[in-house]
């Protein structure tokens, strides 16, 4: 780069004239306003304001005018050189945008395309309706007790007030294991587990049991002989009919919402005393499918009323036999179905439905219930 | 138990526009589970009437022989009737149903062109007129009925009927005599007791009878009628009831024993008395003494059967069935009737020994009143006496043994501690005395249940009779008191995060019953010894075909993965979680039937657990056809054995568990293709590929793979530390080393991560690569390890030199080479 304040060169300082810096800067708007693409933009950049344009030249002879004429050729050439460079900055962002147009567009693809390239999995819903029915409990500070499925007849059944023989006993249809007098039954409820619970726990005693529960009923639309229960179990002082008859509306407000009444008929259990069905009202129709002529209701069947239980006072039988004092301590027990709460919940028409295992069945329950 | 409400009016005066609906409401809240009520005869409409048979001109050019009749129905003019029966003659009186009538089952009649005639109406059967199923001939009244009278009312065609799933505490509630109690109660009204019978006395013993076993039998009464017609018919009104309750009029002598049953709840047996040899005596069954029963069966009977006995040996199963031998026929004419109280228990044995259920033993196996034998067997006699023209032999037979009254002591507010209710004793006392308790005492009452409620016998058991009546509907609700839980345990939510992963990686849960065969054993290739083999069997299977408890959940994932196939659904990935029931060797084969009267010691309970069989919790996977399906991005990607291998990894990791992979040769999994899955020392279970057999056995696809493991063996109780984030930056090093084929991938991972030392972030295997460049019988295994120092960053030698370390410790262990 020539240095400043070097003699005057009279060829440099032609160049300076007004109307060939105008010319020079036209040239310049002419070729960026011209220029088809990006690549063409920046040739005409390296021509128009590169090292050896005539602007570029110009500006650097600047130095070379006398002091006096260098502030008003500074001035202009300046202003042409803005011009230039504004020209080239709006047209760079001109066909900027014009590229992103293009390539934005031919980058397009079908998003309507399917993608079910990773299987899909889902939870039986037994599942996750008795974690549904746990979690309700949970909630109110219960905890899960458990119990073996092949469970021993004490358990079963003696602890809980059947006695030897009597018809409660038969009418549960019991799975033997072995034969009929090892003591071994596969569980008929999940009852025994109130007494596991008993036995094991220090009072006072709030837990719910789940799980699988067997009786030699052949399979059909509304039988199974491998089904399921849970069953709400507490021990305390005090306890009366009137907390049974509030646990039971917090678990139907919890598993169904809203606040639907809940009635009791007197009902027996041989581990309760007194003992209840549990009836719900329709969460469907309300109850309102009773009264003449309005629309039958499918889900309680017109009844109003939809029963999804039993219940009752911990027999203080079962609890002498667990070792607690029922003068001192009561409670209550609450036991339902699920496979039946499932069916009546969601709808599902057939027992076959919930145990074959087929997955059209099984995937829309997805992950929760 | 079905009950007419006609039969319930007759002992409690009901009001009069009460529907069979609106009682089943009340009797429901008092505890009775009515399940259904027939409106029999609702649908039915008159007219129908009586009428008297005027003339009958038989039609003899049809195929089959017709009526043709006129019959009086208090009209001026007979009515005109065609009727395909015969038994009937003129004078008879039948009901006519007239044109414009509609007979129960909505048949709708009107007068008819048939056989050349114009039939107005037509002669009724029982079953046309919906109380009978009798059908072989019209109906024929008695002389004396009333001509022209409206038949609907007259017979009783319209009544409600409930029927009544009695809970086996409520046996007096298999009575007609029960339900009116109730209903008497329900409305607060007076209820008169079919059983009060004012009885002669007692005279001479009738037929001579005794109870050999006491603790069988502690009554047992017999009367005797003679004469009997054996032509008599059994009335009309009472085939009615019979029929509504559900059972069929057989004869006189039956029907009346079985009327009684129905509305006393007393079961009661007739004798031909001429086919009685010697005195009766109750007793239990003798070694090898067998009885034909009335159902024609040839009973062996066991050493605890209750019978009745003569001379000639059994005679009866007491309160099951009746023997043939003495079974009273169409020529009996003098009978002996048996009205007992057996014991309950007996009678339940008996009947589950020889799976022998009668109406009888169902009463008696609910408990029967102990106080009706005497009452009901008078009854019986003056019912054939009335309706049989039987003579009543004066006098009666009767043996019984002592039995101790029970009374029961409540605290008079027990009731109210049990409701969480202020009753107030006065309640208490009136709701007692109504289900005939005698109470008597101030804040304890001493309670004395009735003859009929056998069921009461706890404190509780009076609570409850109180709450009912007075209604659970108002027991007041109580918010749940608060209650400190600890919520899930580990093992718990290690179960719910189990299967959340599993459906997470795309695998849908099945819940398949835990029966299996013997057959699967051999389809799962087994060897003779494997413990799976030893399951534990049901006495009472519901199939022949699958009497076992599974010991694997394999089999029923296979048959669920089969189904789906069948039904269209190839592409599976399917798990289940669940126990499996593993015997333990030498344990006890009975579990002791303690006591409950007290709290089992530790030592009573061990020997309860002793013989129940290990339950450990599994969870299992089945993969068939494509793990991704082909599509528009590319060809489908088969499940594999990888894929099962992996659904343990992802399993292990909900414990934070790191999977130790080894190959290992196990059924019913293929010799080449089964893993080992260890976690430290432990063996959690097997994945891979199923052996082909045992895929030909299933009939799954090829190359189904599967895996299983035991949940319970992962420690679910991890905390997770969190680590040091270095920020230096990372430094990689790739290295393809060639082993020989057999050398495991994961024993050349574990020789490089040991050889590299703390610097080693990661390793990963990106490249498996067999071929001419490696030569026959080696591979080349390509790893990418990443170094990262906690506290620099790492220079290019440091980095070399843990690599260098890395391969040489692979070479030292496993002969492997750095590819060129
Ligand atoms: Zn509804």
């Amino acid at each position: 780069m020539s240095a400043p304040n070097k003699s005057y060169d009279p060829v440099e300082v032609s160049s300076l004239q007004p109307d060939e810096l105008d010319q020079a800067r036209d040239e310049a708007l002419a070729a960026i306003a011209a220029a088809g693409s990006l690549e063409a933009l920046k040739e005409t950049r390296l021509a128009h304001t590169g090292d050896r344009s005539p602007l570029a030249l110009a500006n650097r002879e600047i130095g070379a005018l006398p002091p006096a004429a260098r502030a008003e050729a500074g001035k202009r050439i300046g202003a042409a050189r803005g011009a230039v460079a504004q020209a080239l900055k709006t047209r760079q962002a001109e066909l900027e945008e014009e590229r992103d147009q293009r390539v934005l567009v031919e980058e397009a693809v079908d998003v309507t395309l399917p993608w079910d390239r990773a299987p899909r999995g889902a939870r039986h819903p037994l599942t996750t309706m008795q974690e549904r029915m746990a979690d309700v409990f949970l909630s109110m500070g219960f905890e899960i007790a458990e119990g073996p499925e092949i469970e021993a007849e004490w358990f079963n059944f003696d602890a809980l007030n059947f006695k030897p023989d009597h018809p409660a006993r038969t009418m549960q249809d019991t799975f033997f294991v072995e034969s009929e007098d090892t003591g071994v039954v596969l569980r008929t409820h999940t009852s025994p587990v109130q007494a596991r619970a008993l036995l094991s726990r220090e009072l006072p005693v709030y837990v719910v049991a789940l799980g699988k529960t067997f009786r030699t009923d052949e399979l059909d639309a509304t039988h199974t002989p491998v089904f399921h229960q849970m069953e709400g179990l507490a021990v305390d002082e005090g306890l009366t009919m009137a907390d049974l008859k509030g646990a039971i509306d917090a678990f139907v407000t919890g598993l169904f919402g809203g606040h639907l009444p809940v009635r009791l008929r007197p009902s027996y259990f041989p581990f309760t005393e007194p003992s209840a069905e549990v009836d719900m009202q329709c969460f469907v129709c309300r109850g309102a499918s009773i009264e003449l002529g309005a629309e039958p209701c499918r889900t309680c069947g017109s009844e109003g009323w939809i029963e999804i239980g039993g219940c009752g006072m911990v027999n203080p039988r079962v609890l002498t036999a667990a070792g607690v004092d029922p003068e001192r301590y009561s409670g209550w027990a609450f036991g339902l179905g699920v496979e039946r709460t499932l069916m009546f919940r969601h709808g599902v028409k057939d027992m076959h439905d919930m145990v074959e295992g087929d997955i059209r069945f099984t995937l829309p329950f997805g992950m929760e219930i | 138990m079905r009950v007419p409400l006609s039969w319930l009016r007759e002992y409690v005066d009901l009001p009069a526009g009460l529907t069979g609906r609106e009682l089943a409401a009340e009797l429901i809240a008092a505890g009775l589970e009515v399940e259904t009520v027939d409106a029999a005869g609702a649908d039915l409409t008159g007219p129908l009437v009586i009428g008297k048979v005027l003339a009958i001109e038989e039609l003899t050019e049809f195929k089959k022989p017709i009526r043709w009749c006129q019959v009086d129905v208090g009209n001026p003019e007979p009515q005109n009737l065609i009727c395909g029966a015969r038994n009937f003659g003129v004078g008879d009186v039948v009901a006519v149903v007239l044109p414009g009538a509609v007979l129960p089952g909505g048949f709708a009649v009107g007068a008819r062109q048939t056989y050349g005639k114009l039939s107005e109406g037509m002669i009724c059967s029982m079953r046309e007129m919906g109380i009978g199923d009798d059908h072989d001939g019209i109906l024929v009244l008695p002389a004396d009925t009333p001509i022209g009278a409206d038949a609907i009312e007259l017979l009783g065609l319209r009544d409600d009927v409930l029927d009544i799933a009695v809970t086996p505490d409520r046996g007096y509630c298999l009575s007609i005599r029960g339900v009116a109690r109730e209903a008497a109660i329900a409305y607060g009204l007076p209820f008169r007791d079919p059983a009060a019978v004012e009885l002669p006395a007692d005279g001479a013993e009738s037929y001579p009878a005794a109870i050999a076993d006491p603790a069988a039998c502690d009554r047992f009464v017999l009367r005797e009628v003679r004469g009997l017609d054996p032509a008599a018919k059994t009335p009309l009104w009472m085939q009615v009831r019979l029929h509504r309750a559900g059972m069929r009029p057989v004869s006189l002598a039956v029907d009346v024993t079985n009327y009684l049953m129905l509305e006393l709840g007393q079961p009661l047996h007739a004798f031909d008395r001429t086919k009685l040899t010697g005195p009766i005596v109750v007793r239990r069954a003798a070694p090898g003494e067998q009885l034909e029963t009335l159902d024609h069966v040839k009973r062996a009977l066991d050493p605890e059967d209750i019978l009745i006995t003569d001379d000639s040996g059994a005679i009866s199963m007491a309160g099951t069935m009746g023997g043939l031998t003495t079974e009273i026929d169409g020529s009996s004419t003098d009978m002996v009737i048996e009205a007992a109280h057996f014991d309950e228990i007996g009678i339940a044995r008996m009947v589950r020994r020889h799976r022998l259920h009668s109406e009888a033993s169902y009463r008696f196996e609910r408990g029967v009143d102990r106080e009706l034998p005497l009452q009901a067997s008078y009854r019986a006699v003056r019912l054939l006496a009335e309706l049989g023209g039987a003579q009543v032999v004066p006098g009666l037979t009767h043996a019984q043994a002592p039995v101790p009254p029970v009374t029961v002591a409540i605290r008079a507010d027990h009731p109210d501690r049990v409701a969480g209710v202020a009753y107030g004793r006065e309640t208490v006392l009136k709701r007692l005395s109504e289900v005939g308790c005698a109470v008597r005492g101030e804040d304890v009452l001493i309670v004395t249940p009735p003859s009929w409620r056998p069921d009461l016998t706890d404190p509780n058991d009076l609570a409850e009779e109180v709450i009912r009546l007075e209604g659970y509907d108002n027991i007041p609700v109580r918010r749940p008191r608060s209650v400190a839980g600890r919520g899930l345990t580990p093992g718990q939510r290690l179960r719910r995060r189990t299967g959340r992963a599993l459906a997470g990686a795309g695998y849908v849960e099945v819940l398949n019953y835990p029966f299996v065969s013997e057959r699967d054993w051999d389809a799962l290739q087994l060897p003779a010894d494997d413990a799976r083999r030893g399951a534990l069997r049901l006495a009472n299977p519901l199939s022949d075909d699958e009497p076992l408890l599974r010991t694997t959940l394999l089999p029923g994932l296979f048959r669920a993965a089969v189904r789906n196939i069948g039904r269209g659904s190839a592409d599976l990935a399917l798990f289940e979680t669940g126990l499996v029931y593993r015997p333990r060797p030498g344990a006890p084969s009975r579990s002791p039937r303690l006591g409950v009267d007290r709290r089992p010691t530790a030592a009573e309970l061990a020997t309860i657990e002793a013989a129940l069989p290990d339950q450990p919790y599994r969870v299992a996977v089945v993969l068939t056809g494509d793990r991704e399906p082909a599509g528009w991005w590319g060809p489908s990607r088969p499940a594999g054995w990888a894929d099962a291998v992996e659904a343990a990894r992802t399993v292990a990791r909900e414990a934070s568990a790191e999977v130790t992979v080894t190959a290992d040769q196990h059924a019913p999994w293929h010799p080449g293709r089964c893993a080992a899955l260890h976690v430290g020392d432990t063996l959690l279970g097997h994945a891979g590929e199923l052996h082909p057999r045992v895929i030909q056995a299933y009939g799954l696809p090829p190359r189904t793979c599967a895996m299983e493991l035991e949940l319970s063996r992962l420690d679910p109780g991890f905390t997770v530390q969190a680590g040091h984030l270095s920020t230096y930056p990372v430094a990689t090093r790739d290295v393809a080393l060639i082993v020989d084929a057999p050398v495991a991938a994961a024993s050349v991972e574990a020789a490089l991560r040991a050889g590299a030392g703390d610097l080693l972030e990661s390793i990963r295997l990106f490249d498996v690569y067999t071929g001419e460049q490696v030569g026959e019988g080696r591979k080349s295994l390509a790893y990418a390890l990443r170094f990262r120092a906690p506290d620099r960053t790492l220079t290019a030698e440091e980095t070399t030199a843990s690599r260098d370390a890395a391969v040489a410790e692979a070479t030292r262990r496993t002969g492997a080479a750095l590819r060129a």
